[in-house]
């Protein structure tokens, strides 16, 4: 009984921990409160369509910056759905960056571009990794038979 | 909340989420799901088009703005053309009121910023007379 509040209180703590750095923002929540007895996994499931589409829009990104004559507009195309992912899983410093991303965008500034590309690769890892740490901590509860306490 | 089978004939309502982003189509999949509404999902304009073209119709389309091969604002006024009159909400995060308005413009009939949430959702429908 003890290792299972002791679990719910790292989980706890963990998330509260997560908002309070800027990683997660409601939009996270509301994620949460979708999931049900009928689709268990729906959080987890989505968050890994984040992680394989943005691992996608990253690797095109690089690859459009280093062209010759870069064309700003797919750039711009690519950040703005990245942009919007992150904001619909709540991973909000990824979309704070590409906001700026996709001023520079506009102002058509490569080294801004570049400097952003770095950043946001730098706050997706980030967030990955906490997430997947987020999941883990979950898992490690239901294991020792207790339950998510959701909402936060 | 209560379980809405609200419609008086005991059919479901149907809704088309259209939105090149597949995790935009999930998570409003989910919301429009647990409020009982059967969804189909398009992955841009065009797809949305040729729905209906092949004799779909659905009682609530969500058309995201910013789309490949066929935007928003071109679906929207293509499927008005068509004599569609379902209720399209468009669904996107631009909050410039001109390109909001551009949008409204093309022939929707209510407009929201993306994500939506289950309260946004519920508004919409209050709107259109499906829920209590």
């Amino acid at each position: 009984m003890d290792s299972v509040v002791l679990l719910q209180r790292q989980l706890v703590d963990y998330t509260a921990q997560l908002f309070n750095e800027g990683f997660l923002d409601d939009q996270f929540n509301q994620l949460q409160q979708l999931q049900d007895e009928s689709n268990p996994d729906f959080v987890v499931e989505v968050v890994t369509l984040f992680f394989e589409d943005s691992e996608r829009l990253l690797n095109e990104l690089a690859k459009a910056l280093e062209q010759q004559s870069i064309d700003y507009r797919k750039i711009d195309a690519h950040v703005h759905q990245l942009k919007g992912s992150s904001s619909s899983i709540g991973a909000q410093r990824v979309q704070k960056v590409c906001i700026a991303f996709r001023n520079y965008c506009e102002e058509r500034n490569i080294e801004g571009c570049q400097k952003c590309l770095q950043q946001v690769k730098n706050e997706y890892s980030l967030v990955k990794t906490k997430l997947e740490t987020l999941f883990k901590l979950e898992q490690q509860v239901l294991a020792a038979g207790g339950s998510i306490p959701w909402p936060m | 909340m209560a379980t809405s089978n609200g419609s008086s004939t005991g059919t479901k309502i149907t809704a088309l989420v259209v939105d090149d982003d597949r995790v935009i189509n999930a998570i409003h999949c989910k919301l429009l799901n647990k409020l009982g509404i059967e969804n189909h999902v398009a992955a841009n304009g065009k797809e949305a088009v040729d729905l209906h073209c092949s004799g779909k119709k659905f009682d609530l389309i969500l058309m995201d703005r910013d789309m490949p091969i066929m935007n928003g604002i071109e679906a929207t006024r293509e499927l008005r053309a068509m004599g569609v009159r379902s209720i399209i909400v468009g669904v996107s995060t631009r909050s410039i009121k001109q390109e909001i308005q551009e949008f409204m413009d093309s022939g929707l009939d209510d407009y929201q910023e993306k994500p939506l949430t289950s309260s946004k959702v519920i508004s919409i429908l209050r709107k259109i007379d499906f829920v209590d």
